[in-house]
C-alpha cells in the first residue's frame, strides 16, 4: 500500500472508542502492508459505520453486515 | 506567505459534546459558525461515554439542585468555583430536558419519564447515607446517543462542518483579542486562517499524556497547547482522576458495574486487600481510595504478573451467567485485551488516568479568564472554553461521575449563548487581523518541513508518556515530581528538535501527529510543574510528604503559563450565586 492510502486508512481508524483504536492499530500493524486495493475500500466502508456499531460488529455481538465485508471483518476480529 | 483567510461569526474547534451543544445555540440565532474537528464529529472522544448524565430530574426520588451542588463541591474537595457549581446544577433539568426534546433516546420509566439510577458521589440531602437518583442514561451508550442527536440538530440548523482539520494555534492581536485560529487541512496539507469574532475550544481531554490511560489516541490536548502558546495560563492542571479498573497494558476501562456486582481485587498473595483499607465500602470506595490502595500494594510488592505491576479483579465467583447478563462487553473486553476469560479467570487491572480536571480557565459563561492588570480573571475578549479542555471550575480537584456529561451541556450552551451575546454586540466588521497572524503556526510548520534530523515523534511521545506515568502517577513523591520536571524539561527541549521523514502534505499522518506532539509537551509541562509545586494532598492529588489537605495555604486554584515554565495562583470562588458557602469539611464517605 502507498503513503497515502495507509495515512488515509490509519486516520479512519482514529476513533473515540479506545477498543476500536487499539484492535484497529494492531490490524493496520499486521496487515496494513499486504492489504489490496478492495481490501481497503471494504475496511473503509466498516470504518464507517459508527463507533460502537463497528465494536459490536468486531466482537461479535453483532453480525448485521454486508455479505461483501465478511472476509475483511473476520480479519479484523482476529486482530 | 500569506494565508487563506476564512471568515465567519464563530468558530467552534471540537465537535464532542461541548462544541456540537455550543454550536447549536450559535447556527439557531441565525450566524455563521465553523466547527473544525481533526476527526468526523460522531467519532469523538464523547461517544465513550457510558454512565450516564446528571440531573435532578427528581423522576425515581426526591432529589434537588441544591443536593446535587452539595455533592460537586464535596467531590470537587472544595477546589471547585461554587458559583459555577450553583449554576451547573441549576440549569441540569432544562440541559437534560431541553436533550430529550431533540430526541434524546434516554431509558423511560413506565410513567414515559426519564429513568435514572444511583451513581457514587451523588447522594440526598447533604451527603446523607442515601443515594439519589440522578444519573440519565440512554442504555449504556449516553455518550454515543447524545452526539449523534446534537449532530443531527446541527445538521438541521446548518452548522458547517470543517471535517479532518486540525486547529494548530490561536491568533491574538496586539490587545490581546482572539481573532480566530489557524488550521490544517489535512486533505491538502495547506494551513488557513479562520477569521471570527468569536472562538470556543471545545478539544476534550489530554489522557493521552499518560502511559496507561482509558482515552481514545485522538485526546491530545490540542486545545491546551493553543492556549498556552498564546499566553494563556492553564489551571489545575495536577488534578487527573485515575479510574482502579483499567485493562493492564491497553487502558481499556472495566465498569466500576463489575465490582458493583461482586467482582473484587486481589493481590499476588490472593488477599482481598481493600478489607484492609475501606473495612465497610471495600472494593466500593470511591475511585480515588480504590485507586491508591492499589498503588500501595504494587509499590509494596504484592503485584501480580512478572513485573508485579497490577492487581486483579476476579469475577468468576459470579458464575457465567451473571457475567454474561448483567456485565455485557466486560467478557470480550478482558479476552480481547488481557487474554483472559473473566468466567474462568481474573482480570489484570491497573489504575489508569481517566478525566482532566484542570484546563483553559473559564468563568460559567465559558469566557476565558486570566490575570490582568491586577484582576485575577480579566475576560479574554473572542475566546471561550467548554468541555473537557476548559476549567470552570466545576469538578475543582475531582469529579464525580456523570457530572462531566452534564458540564459539556450546560457550559457548551451557556458558552454558545455568550458568544451569540458577544457578536451581536460588536462592531459588523471585523477586526482586522494583525500581520503575524500565521507566523507561529507556519514557523512550526516549516522547521519540520526544513528538519532532515532530529528526534523521532513516536520515541518522544512515548518517553512522555512513561514519564509522566512513572513521575506523576496516583500516588506522587517528592523526589519523583522533582526529577519528573526536570525530565519533562529535557524532553521538552528535545521535542523542539522532532523530526518526520516523510515531508509530503497531502494526508501526511506524521505531520499531524508531530503537531500534536507539540500539544502532549504542553499538557505534560504544565501537569509536572503545578503537581510538583502543590504541597498538600487534595482530590485526585496524593502526596507522600504532605498527606492532608491544607486549606490555609493551598485552597487556591493554579495556573500554569508556558512562558518562563511558572505558576500564579488564584482564590476559589467560596460564593455560590444564590445560596449560602459550603464552607471545606474533611472529605469522608
Ligand atoms: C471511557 C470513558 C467513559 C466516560 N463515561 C462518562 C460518563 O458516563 N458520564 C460522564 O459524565 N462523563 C464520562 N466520561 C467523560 C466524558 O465522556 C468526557 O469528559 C467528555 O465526553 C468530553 O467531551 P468534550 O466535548 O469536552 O470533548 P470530546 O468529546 O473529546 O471532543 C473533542 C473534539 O475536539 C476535536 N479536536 C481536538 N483537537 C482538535 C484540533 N486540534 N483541531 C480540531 N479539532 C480538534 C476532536 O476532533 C473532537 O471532535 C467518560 C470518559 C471516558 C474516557
Amino acid at each position: 500500500m502507498d503513503r497515502l492510502r495507509h495515512d488515509r486508512l490509519k486516520w479512519k481508524c482514529r476513533r473515540g472508542l479506545l477498543e476500536l483504536d487499539l484492535v484497529l492499530e494492531r490490524f493496520v500493524q499486521r496487515e496494513g502492508k499486504t492489504l489490496s486495493e478492495g481490501d481497503v475500500a471494504m475496511l473503509g466502508e466498516l470504518l464507517d459505520q459508527p463507533d460502537n456499531d463497528l465494536w459490536d460488529l468486531v466482537i461479535g455481538r453483532s453480525d448485521r453486515v454486508d455479505a461483501r465485508l465478511r472476509g475483511i471483518l473476520a480479519r479484523l476480529r482476529a486482530c | 506567505m500569506t494565508l487563506p483567510v476564512r471568515t465567519f461569526d464563530a468558530i467552534v474547534v471540537g465537535a464532542g459534546g461541548s462544541g456540537l451543544r455550543a454550536a447549536l445555540e450559535l447556527s439557531r440565532a441565525g450566524l455563521r459558525v465553523a466547527v473544525l474537528t481533526k476527526v468526523f464529529p460522531t467519532r469523538s472522544h464523547t461517544v465513550a461515554a457510558q454512565g450516564g448524565v446528571a440531573a435532578p430530574l427528581a423522576n425515581s426520588g426526591e432529589d434537588n439542585w441544591h443536593w446535587h451542588m452539595y455533592d460537586t463541591v464535596k467531590g470537587s474537595d472544595y477546589l471547585g468555583d461554587q458559583d459555577a457549581i450553583e449554576y451547573m446544577c441549576r440549569r441540569a433539568v432544562e440541559v437534560v430536558v431541553e436533550l430529550e426534546h431533540m430526541g434524546m433516546p434516554f431509558d423511560r420509566l413506565e410513567n414515559g419519564k426519564i429513568y435514572q439510577r444511583p451513581f457514587g458521589g451523588h447522594t440526598q440531602d447533604y451527603g446523607s447515607a442515601k443515594m439519589a437518583m440522578r444519573a440519565c442514561a440512554a442504555a449504556d451508550r449516553t455518550g454515543h446517543a447524545m452526539l449523534h442527536t446534537l449532530y443531527q440538530q446541527n445538521v438541521h440548523a446548518n452548522t458547517q462542518f470543517f471535517v479532518e482539520w486540525m486547529a494548530l494555534d490561536l491568533i491574538r492581536d496586539a490587545d490581546g483579542d482572539v481573532l480566530g485560529v489557524t488550521a490544517l487541512e489535512m486533505e491538502t496539507g495547506e494551513a488557513v486562517v479562520f477569521h471570527a469574532k468569536a472562538t470556543l475550544l471545545a478539544t476534550g481531554g489530554a489522557g493521552r499524556i499518560f502511559a496507561a490511560s482509558t482515552n481514545a489516541f485522538i485526546n491530545t490536548g490540542d486545545g491546551l497547547g493553543m492556549a498556552a502558546r498564546a499566553g494563556i495560563p492553564l489551571q489545575d492542571m495536577e488534578f487527573w482522576q485515575f479510574h482502579p479498573t483499567g485493562v493492564h497494558g491497553a487502558g481499556v476501562l472495566i465498569t466500576e458495574g463489575v465490582r458493583g456486582e461482586g467482582g473484587y481485587l486481589l493481590n499476588k498473595n490472593g488477599e482481598r486487600f481493600m478489607e484492609r483499607y475501606a473495612p465497610n465500602a471495600k472494593d466500593l470506595a470511591s475511585r480515588d481510595v480504590v485507586s491508591r490502595a492499589m498503588t500501595t500494594e504494587i509499590k509494596e510488592g504484592r503485584g501480580c504478573g512478572p513485573d508485579a505491576d497490577h492487581v486483579m479483579l476476579k469475577l468468576d465467583h459470579l458464575g457465567a451467567e451473571v457475567i454474561n447478563q448483567r456485565l455485557p462487553g466486560i467478557r470480550e473486553i478482558a479476552i480481547k485485551f488481557a487474554n483472559a476469560d473473566p468466567i474462568r479467570e481474573s482480570i489484570p487491572v491497573v489504575p489508569t488516568v481517566h478525566y482532566q480536571m484542570g484546563g483553559v480557565p473559564a468563568n460559567y459563561l465559558g469566557e476565558v479568564v486570566a490575570p490582568a492588570q491586577g484582576d485575577p480573571e480579566a475576560v479574554v475578549r473572542g475566546l471561550y472554553a467548554a468541555g473537557e479542555c476548559s476549567c470552570v471550575s466545576v469538578h475543582g480537584a475531582n469529579r464525580l461521575g456523570t457530572n462531566s456529561l452534564l458540564d459539556l451541556l450546560v457550559f457548551g450552551k451557556s458558552s454558545g449563548e455568550q458568544m451569540v451575546k458577544a457578536i451581536r454586540e460588536s462592531p459588523v466588521a471585523h477586526k482586522p487581523l494583525p500581520k503575524d497572524a500565521a507566523d507561529r503556526s507556519q514557523a512550526r510548520l516549516a522547521r519540520l518541513d526544513a528538519a532532515r534530523s532530529g528526534e523521532r515523534v513516536a520515541e518522544l511521545s512515548s518517553d512522555l508518556r512513561r514519564t509522566m506515568q512513572a513521575h506523576c502517577g496516583v500516588f506522587r513523591f517528592p523526589e519523583l515530581l522533582s526529577e519528573g520536571v526536570e525530565k519533562m524539561k529535557a524532553l521538552a527541549a528535545r521535542a523542539e528538535r522532532s523530526f518526520i521523514d516523510d515531508k509530503s502534505k497531502v494526508f501526511n499522518t506524521a505531520r499531524i501527529e508531530a503537531l500534536e506532539l507539540d500539544n502532549l509537551v504542553e499538557t505534560a509541562m504544565s501537569t509536572a510543574v503545578s503537581a510538583e509545586a502543590r504541597k498538600e494532598s487534595r482530590g485526585a492529588q496524593s502526596r507522600s510528604d504532605f498527606a492532608e489537605r491544607d486549606d490555609a495555604n493551598w485552597l487556591k486554584h493554579s495556573l500554569w503559563y508556558k512562558a518562563g515554565n511558572r505558576l500564579d495562583y488564584k482564590p476559589v470562588h467560596l460564593k455560590p450565586l444564590s445560596v449560602d458557602s459550603f464552607e471545606p469539611k474533611v472529605r469522608t464517605y
